[in-house]
């Protein structure tokens, strides 16, 4: 092996940056925490406050029901991606004229900026422009109006997110699906498995790393989402659609609480991880019993 | 049987045409509402282009704006820049991992990869304080796009590290080898051996890169006041400062989406391995 020096040398630009970009906040937004700090209070200047941050967060009506709106959006766009997912990988594998220009069609929507999409549902959606209020009068009249009704806005939010990212696990579990070893499935079929059984015991059972990875991945940008949903709602009506991202913003720059808003940082940060090592453990104890 | 067979075929082109309608109506929705005349644009929804009533009145407008002008260049000179950058140091990075026995290796490898999950929300204010904390004089990287093209290795960096680093691993090491036993410096190696083996893997990687950090919203909307704002954070202004002028806000968010849709054909055989880094190939 050749000198190691070279190779640090060689390193030291990518982990010299990336202390300084990811490393260094993350200590700064630990340390920030600890302070009551407020550059529009009487006093602007930080004063220790121990844990006294982290201990308004728990009443914190605001910051629970944004964390809570944030859970259910995750948990419904998440599972249904999952399922039309599923679905669509299997229909996109069958044979057929056009299958690379359908997937490149259905790939789109991964590649446009967040922000871009968040206004486009907006043009779909603003009364008296948009098509979609336009019809729910004209087909079920019902008054379709985003800025006024919560589960409206809700729902609309979901339904985008899904149409955004479902095709990402569309691709995953296409690419899982395809490595798929025949042999336990033809066996299972001469067996006399029933089809419900494969799908449970033999499909799932070799998708679950690809699926694992694709909840995962699919989880921690559920969580984040921020510029789709502000685009399109701007988190309202009221806080309806303020998901955690948006609360902390709003936390930390209209009202300059920065303290509380690290505080609030760390947590978010720390269910975060947290959520994804429950989901790990689980899958992986899944796995086991299967086996 | 063969009858049938066909008819199933024609069956999944029927639904794939009716997922891809599905896919593409939004956008296409989008490209109307840019190209009609505020008289068009409501009434009775229609999603028919009308040719003789079309107009690019709201792309002209848009782009002769000053404003939108410098949000655009800053895009463009931000998310090249960084693509750049993030491509040449993830390329010595990548080589050293792959070549060098270097104390730690998993673990590092492990951390730089962790830097593109964390959600940027909580990473707002610590980067909003040191960006307006740290000062040469009147100089603060708050608001300059030196400060966003080094922001955006943090999700950018990593991605580019582990893409390449697979890269690298593919080129065989007699190559350098060979060089090396012939006298040939580091600096040689890399941009004689590795470089011209990796380009294929190197447009791949600053395409998407390139892609990620002109498609950022939220540290640009934060770290930026006037002179370094992006075309994202442009569009996102267009509903809050002129909420009913939707042509030319269509208009804008159409330009926002263009270069994604025009790089796709190109990459998207790359995609899925980029966004599940690689967990999944696609």
């Amino acid at each position: 092996m050749r000198n190691s020096t070279t190779g640090w040398l060689l390193l030291a630009p990518t982990l010299f940056i990336l202390v300084i970009t990811g490393l260094l906040p993350f200590v700064y937004v630990l340390s920030v925490s600890f302070f009551d700090w407020n550059t529009f209070a009487q006093n602007p200047d930080p004063q220790y406050a121990g844990v006294n941050n982290f201990r308004r967060l728990v009443f914190d009506a605001a910051f629970l029901k944004s964390l809570w709106l944030t859970l259910k959006f995750t948990v419904f766009v998440v599972l249904s991606q999952l399922v039309i997912g599923f679905f669509l990988a299997k229909m996109l594998m069958r044979d057929m004229p056009l299958k690379g220009l359908f997937r490149t069609v259905h790939t789109l929507p991964l590649m446009i900026a967040p922000i871009a999409v968040g206004a486009t549902w907006r043009l779909l959606t603003v009364p008296g422009l948009g098509p979609i209020p336009h019809w729910m009068k004209e087909w079920f009249d019902i008054s379709y109006i985003l800025s006024r009704f919560p589960d409206q806005a809700f729902a609309t939010v979901v339904i985008m997110d899904i149409w955004h990212w479902t095709p990402l696990v569309t691709l995953t579990l296409m690419a899982g699906l395809s490595n798929l070893p025949e042999e336990p499935l033809e066996q299972a079929r001469i067996d006399g498995a029933s089809e419900w059984r494969i799908f449970w015991d033999i499909t799932l059972a070799f998708l679950k790393p690809v699926l694992l990875t694709t909840i995962f991945i699919r989880l921690m940008d559920a969580l984040r989402t921020v510029d789709e949903v502000w685009m399109l709602t701007g988190g309202g009506p009221g806080a309806e659609t303020r998901f955690i991202g948006l609360h902390i913003w709003r936390v930390v720059f209209p009202k300059t609480d920065y303290g509380y808003g690290s505080a609030m940082s760390l947590i978010t940060l720390y269910l975060t991880i947290v959520m994804c090592w429950f989901l790990y453990v689980a899958m992986t104890g899944m796995k086991d019993k299967t086996r | 049987m063969k009858h049938g067979f066909l008819q199933a075929r024609a069956l999944n082109v029927l639904f794939w045409l009716a997922m891809s309608a599905l896919t593409l109506l939004p956008v296409w929705w989008m490209f109307l509402v840019s190209v009609r005349t505020r008289a068009d644009l409501f009434g009775n929804p229609s999603f028919l282009l009308d040719v003789s009533s079309m107009t690019w009145g709201n792309y002209a407008e848009v782009l002769a704006n000053p404003t939108f002008q410098h949000y655009m260049t800053n895009s463009l000179i931000v998310a090249t820049s960084n693509a750049v950058l993030v491509s040449v140091l993830a390329l010595l990075a990548a080589y050293a991992m792959s070549r060098y026995a270097l104390i730690g290796k998993d673990n590092i490898f492990f951390w730089v990869l962790t830097n593109r999950m964390a959600p940027p929300a909580v990473f707002l204010l610590p980067l909003f304080l040191m960006f307006t904390g740290f000062r040469f004089g009147d100089w603060s990287l708050f608001d300059t796009r030196i400060g966003l093209i080094l922001l955006y290795c943090v999700f950018n960096l990593p991605f580019a590290f582990w893409l390449l680093q697979g890269i690298v691993d593919a080129i065989p090491k007699e190559l350098d080898e060979a060089a090396y036993v012939d006298g040939a410096s580091t600096f040689t190696v890399l941009t004689t051996v590795i470089f011209p083996l990796a380009r294929p893997g190197l447009a791949v990687t600053g395409i998407l890169t390139w892609v990620f950090a002109w498609n950022e919203y939220l540290f640009a909307s934060t770290l930026t006041s006037v002179h370094a704002r992006t075309i994202t954070t442009g569009l996102a202004e267009f509903v809050t400062v002129t909420g009913t002028n939707w042509g030319q806000l269509a208009a804008v968010a159409m330009l926002t989406l263009a270069p994604a849709v025009l790089v796709l054909a190109l990459v998207q055989r790359h995609i899925v391995a980029g966004l599940t880094f690689g967990a999944v190939k696609g």
